[in-house]
């Protein structure tokens, strides 16, 4: 039976952006394997966390399978952790909580320039969006917050050692940037 | 002799007539402020010049110094309470740093690294709130105003003119311009008032000149603003 620390990932409404960065730890990647797995995450394709020690969310919450993930993430992860700044403030997506949600649909799939056959996408698989996009700690409840857009290689790197090492995390006035 | 106060248990002297932020800056003090500025009227709005005085709390930036106080600055609850105010500044505006070409020189921004704000606690407003780019050089994203005033204050005590008002209460509290469209375009600011380079935030910029310093390399992305602001204001 495995002691390792078990982290599950996964990306809302974000860009992958924050998941990158944490690949940029580079070859401290090796070094975290030896007592680190993934359990779901892009990186492993396991559909569904179980178990899990850190949930790292990247991307706020912009619809109903946002909202369903989260729960589920919060539910399996002892440690919840909002990443980045779209998990933090809603971030871009947010940007659309100014236009109604009904025009931006026309905008993209109606009115657009060059849109053929132009009709809003109703199939019943679609998640249903939300009217505004959210920031995770306005859905459950967030243990750690990982500030930047995205948050650099250090800013995991510090965090998820403190953590393993079982100290209270803190990040230094360098790991600290909105941007 | 000289009066003094108590800072933190530190003697600090101060000239009769001086706040208190103006006596802890005189003394290499920094307390944390966004809408104090020495050269201006204080307004006493931001809150986050926040200290405790034999017992009260209440804003260094109006509040003055008299012989014995003893002040309280460096307490873990202001910081508390400092990254409290600072969240709500956050959640009632729209600061969405990564598209604001303001970022890295923000004072809200860099107050909010200072007192390691991790993350903005409330729910977000949201708040509809207008752009006006209908000036050749000066843009407002009413966005990321926090009413400090002191566009209003640069305008009428410096620039000897009246381009920005604060209007309306509470919620509804806004930023104007004075000119009959309501557009910037037809008052009389130019790009070279203080008024137009005053703001702490990204709510009135200078057209054209966002991104000549590079995101990383701007100054609160090298500098705490502790320091730049002891250092600015101790010259003044």
């Amino acid at each position: 039976m495995t002691t390792k620390i078990r982290i599950a990932t996964t990306s809302l409404a974000g860009c992958f952006g924050c998941h990158m960065s944490l690949l940029d730890l580079d070859e401290r990647l090796v070094a975290l394997a030896d007592i680190i797995e993934f359990d779901r995450s892009p990186l492993t394709d396991i559909e569904h966390c179980t178990n899990c020690d850190i949930g790292l969310i990247e991307g706020g919450v912009c619809n109903s399978e946002n909202v369903h993930v989260l729960r589920e993430f919060r539910k399996n992860c002892k440690i919840l952790v909002a990443v980045g700044a779209c998990a933090i403030t809603g971030g871009l997506p947010a940007m659309r909580n100014f236009i109604p949600l009904e025009e931006c649909l026309a905008e993209a799939y109606i009115d657009g320039i060059g849109v053929e056959n132009a009709q809003i996408p109703s199939d019943p698989e679609l998640p249903l969006l939300l009217d505004k996009v959210r920031p995770l700690h306005e859905v459950v409840k967030i243990d750690y917050f990982l500030p930047g857009c995205p948050p650099s290689a250090d800013v995991f790197w510090t965090f998820l050692n403190d953590l393993i090492a079982g100290r209270e995390p803190s990040l230094p006035y360098e790991c600290v940037h909105y941007d | 002799m000289t009066k003094t106060i108590r800072i933190d248990g530190n003697t600090i002297p101060f000239e009769e007539g001086q706040t208190i932020i103006e006596a802890a800056t005189a003394a290499g003090i920094y307390i944390p402020h966004l809408c104090h500025h020495p050269e201006f009227t204080p307004h006493g709005s931001c809150k986050l010049c926040t200290v405790n005085v034999n017992g009260r709390n209440c804003s260094a930036c109006t509040f003055p110094a008299m012989e014995g106080q003893q002040v309280l600055n460096n307490s873990q609850e202001l910081k508390a309470d400092r990254q409290k105010i600072t969240q709500m500044l956050f959640v009632e505006g729209n600061h969405f740093c990564p598209s604001c070409e303001k970022t890295g020189n923000c004072q809200l921004q860099a107050v909010a690294y200072h007192l390691n704000m991790l993350d903005s606690h409330f729910p977000h407003f949201y708040a509809q709130r207008e752009l006006d780019a209908s000036h050749a050089e000066v843009l407002i994203d009413h966005n990321r105003c926090i009413f400090c005033n002191l566009c209003v204050r640069a305008s009428q005590e410096h620039d000897g003119k009246e381009v920005f008002a604060i209007s309306g209460r509470g919620i509804n509290k806004h930023l104007i311009v004075n000119s009959d469209s309501g557009l910037l375009k037809d008052t009389d600011l130019e790009a070279s008032d203080l008024a137009a380079h005053i703001c702490p935030t990204g709510a009135i910029i200078i057209k054209h000149t966002g991104y000549q310093v590079p995101i990383g390399e701007r100054l609160y992305d090298q500098h705490q603003i502790d320091q730049v602001s002891l250092a600015a204001e101790q010259s003044k």
